[in-house]
């Protein structure tokens, strides 16, 4: 019964989608309020709607309801419950509603929270959202339908993928969509604004919360998946340019961009249609990403469902919306007024240069992703694009881009002072001086990107508290004021620093860990030990344990410095029998500056020992530990008090004393 | 900004669109990640493979040609998904397809007494065991089975364990027109 409530459920939710995406359109152009007032309740009857939907999915996945198919094909009554609610959105038809749930989420918060949006703009922001609910509502419905029951019901699933079956991949996919869809508002805020014919500060500061949280959560959702990876796939290493990885960067790399010409767009009312066509282009790299990982056109371990008949309707849907996007450019775009202009060497002319290294990235990654798949449709052969391409190509790319990306922020509006700037910048040189001479002195000249990956990190990093300390004027008025200036200053000056300095301290982590690390691959017998990078690793004992749903070669690794025991790992083998895969669990100790990665394997045919690989990664925890500042300067930034207040208005009189009101431009 | 720059963006779109459009429908027929054999339609490699055991030839190039069409399994005494095929294997050798093995990068007493355990269909068995031969077919891992028709050409391949969609399907009808 419940699975059919979920159904019918999702039916309505595509008829309230409907009735959003055509009413309010009309209404706003007939300025009429009634037809316009429609979307708000549609937009919270759709989001009630895919809950109740999403909610059916879930409770026939925690009772193990084995007459729904989905259910069937992913799930397995002896699977722990934690993993029995990730494999609601495990699999292709239940990802779709995770999609739908948060592109409705997203309608309904922008209907609540956007009491300070014009009505035309609003009704008109909420029909695109409508519109795109429909095309996927329609193709959920049509082709991949969670709520199929099967009859008679199997006594038990096909277990989920052993390789899901992880807290930190269970929860990856929730934070990815919020990306994925969250930029699906800023497409919708920059359709409305072409539909309306107008592009002002006050929407670059509209859209601006939306795109924050889509960014924010798609950087912590890739943080997420390549952490996963690391400690997973068993070999230590943490991006591989994979085509589905790439089809999630590329919507961050143009999210990126789009944050930052945005704020071009509110402080000095350029750069307009090209933040327009950033919105749409980043948003139809979500819809790509879709249609790239789910058609079967893709040959990738992360592709879900090789069906050509989906990949037909995602296209259309790909078609349709970018397409559209792009058609509603080319037509209404060159009516834009033009805004203000600027000298090539001011912070507009750095939001600039950031645009186009982060777009001319994103079209590097666009171009090594599909790639392949162009040469083989011309019968080129099978070719397949990898790390070497990247690190020729996107890595080079990189350095300009946080070099500028350290002094931007320091740059006036209009015409800046470089010289002066980078003179204000002195101890972040300093500091990037003595990064570099350390780690010359304790890694040498080799390899050379290694040291230039080190000079950016340290620069990117200080370059941002530098910052601050410049908007305090520390050390140049009275440290009372400073703190006072300090305690004032706007979050979103808060987040910028977070954010670039997050940046800074991922930098430094994937270089210490590409550039340094140590690998140790050798047969080990009980009793044992190794000596790598300073440390010890004793093999204590192998056990073949039975736990849940799977067989574990439960291994125990003492680990020693000096004598002193540091660790004890348990690297593990395990084999889950109803899926019939198995997967290799490293044993990972981490000093949150460095981690120990230990992993047994297969016991040699001969009886000699096993296989067992040792790492020593050094700065790979900052890896993660970086994306996660980054994450937290965009939620401090959210929490500004002028994305909740609204744009400055022009103030007639002088203000009262401690009058609320808007913010001083600054 | 000339207007024409304003519809570069839809133009290229299309284009891309339309590549994906095209790509799909030549994924309807072969899905890309089914990596295609480098040898289809050649003639099998040269190679002079020694048997397994007493009692059972071994496996050489000749014995492909001009005896029909045959089945070449590729297989090991420590590869799982071998196990999980093994009774289709039996299945067909009973059913008289004619079935040849090659054992791969694996020792001889191991294998003996995998088939002993198991049962042995295959009517000769050809030792690699440093995979040597296996390269020149193509093979990178196992099990793989190759289709060889009655000139010794080999005509399909299938990589991984066979499964009962994959004979009806594939492999049966290829060879009942091989056998004319």
């Amino acid at each position: 019964m419940i699975p059919e409530i979920g159904h019918y459920a999702l039916v309505l939710a595509l008829l309230l989608a409907i009735v959003q995406s055509v009413f309010p359109l009309i209404g706003a152009a007939r300025r009429d309020p009634a037809w316009m007032g429609l979307a708000a309740p549609a937009a919270h009857g759709q989001l009630l709607m895919v809950t109740v939907a999403f909610a059916a999915l879930t409770q026939a996945y925690v009772t193990s309801d084995f007459s729904v198919l989905n259910v069937v094909q992913n799930s397995h009554s002896d699977k722990p419950m934690l993993y029995k609610i990730s494999g609601v959105w495990g699999n292709h038809e239940g990802s779709l509603v995770l999609w739908v749930l948060m592109l409705a989420l997203f309608g309904s918060a922008v209907a609540a929270f956007g009491s300070n949006l014009p009505p035309t703009l609003k009704a008109r922001v909420l029909a695109v959202q409508g519109m795109i609910g429909v095309g996927f509502l329609a193709f959920m419905l049509g082709t991949s339908n969670p709520f199929i029951r099967v009859d008679p019901a199997p006594l038990n699933g096909q277990d989920l993928n052993p390789l899901l079956q992880d807290p930190g991949l269970a929860f990856h996919p929730p934070f990815l969509y919020l990306g994925y869809v969250g930029f699906s508002m800023a497409f919708s805020f920059a359709a409305a604004a072409l539909i309306e014919g107008k592009v002002d500060p006050a929407w670059a500061r509209w859209v601006r919360p939306w795109t924050l949280i889509a960014w924010s959560s798609l950087t912590l959702g890739i943080a997420m998946g390549s952490w996963w990876a690391y400690y997973e796939l068993g070999w230590g290493g943490w991006w591989f340019w994979d085509p589905v990885e790439n089809a999630s960067f590329m919507p961050w790399l143009a999210g990126t961009a789009l944050l930052h010409s945005a704020i071009v767009v509110e402080k000095r009312d350029a750069l307009k249609t090209w933040t327009i066509l950033l919105a749409i282009i980043t948003f139809s790299l979500s819809l790509m990403g879709t249609f790239l990982v789910r058609s079967g056109i893709l040959t990738s371990v992360h592709a879900f469902a090789v069906d050509p008949e989906r990949g037909v309707f995602i296209l259309a849907l790909l078609v349709i919306a970018t397409g559209g996007g792009f058609l509603l450019y080319a037509v209404r775009a060159p009516s834009l007024k033009i805004g203000g202009i600027f000298a090539p060497v001011s912070r507009e002319g750095a939001l600039v240069f950031n645009n186009l290294l982060l777009s001319t990235a994103c079209a590097t990654v666009f171009i090594g992703t599909l790639y392949p798949l162009f040469l083989d449709a011309v019968g080129g052969g099978k070719v397949s694009v990898g790390p070497p391409f990247y690190n020729a190509t996107f890595v080079p790319l990189m350095v300009p881009l946080v070099a500028a990306m350290a002094v931007g922020p320091l740059l006036a509006w209009k015409r800046a002072d470089l010289a002066g700037a980078l003179g204000r910048m002195w101890v972040a040189i300093l500091v990037t001086a003595v990064a570099v001479l350390w780690s010359l002195w304790v890694h040498g000249f080799k390899p050379v990107m290694a040291i230039i990956g080190i000079a950016m990190a340290a620069w990117a990093f200080m370059g941002a508290w530098v910052e601050l300390a410049e908007r305090v004027r520390l050390f140049r008025i009275p440290l009372a004021e400073s703190w006072t200036r300090l305690v004032n200053l706007p979050r979103s000056a808060w987040g910028t620093a977070l954010s670039h300095a997050g940046m800074g301290i991922a930098i430094a982590g994937m270089v210490g860990t590409s550039a340094w690390k140590t690998e140790s691959i050798q047969v080990m017998a009980i009793g044992d030990t190794v000596s790598m990078s300073g440390y010890e690793f004793r093999l204590d004992k192998v056990e073949q344990l039975r736990i849940e749903n799977y067989v574990s070669q439960f291994a125990t690794m003492t680990v020693l410095k000096d004598g002193e025991i540091i660790a004890t790992l348990n690297p593990e083998q395990r084999f889950y029998p109803v899926a019939k895969q198995g997967t290799t669990e490293a044993a990972i100790h981490t000093t949150f500056i460095s981690d120990l990665y230990a992993v047994v394997a297969e016991p040699t045919p001969d009886g000699r020992g096993w296989t067992t690989r040792l790492y020593y990664h050094p700065l790979v925890p900052w890896i993660w530990f970086g994306s996660i500042v980054m994450v937290l300067g965009g939620m401090v930034s959210l929490a500004d008090r002028r994305l909740r207040i609204g744009v400055p208005e022009r103030r007639r009189a002088p203000p009262a004393a401690g009058a609320a009101g808007a913010q001083p431009a600054e | 900004m000339s207007r024409l720059l304003f519809i570069l963006p839809l133009v290229l779109f299309v284009v891309l669109a339309g590549y994906f459009g095209v790509r799909l429908r030549q994924v309807g027929d072969t899905p890309p990640n089914i990596l295609p054999s480098a040898m289809i339609d050649k003639p099998a490699p040269a190679f002079d493979l020694a048997p397994l055991k007493e009692g059972k030839p071994g496996l050489k190039t000749a014995d492909l040609q001009g005896k029909g069409p045959h089945l070449v399994n590729v297989f090991a005494s420590w590869c799982g998904p071998c196990r999980v095929e093994h009774p289709l294997l039996m299945r067909l050798a009973a059913e008289g397809v004619p079935l040849v093995g090659i054992n791969y990068k694996d020792k001889p007493q191991d294998a003996t007494a995998w088939l002993e355990k198991l049962g042995d269909p295959f009517s000769a068995i050809g030792v690699d065991p440093t995979g040597r031969t296996a390269i020149d077919w193509g093979v990178y891992g196992v099990p793989e089975t190759y289709v060889v028709d009655g000139e010794g050409r080999i005509r399909y391949r299938h990589v991984g364990p066979i499964m009962p969609h994959d004979l009806e399907e594939k492999i049966m009808p290829l060879l009942r027109s091989l056998r004319g």
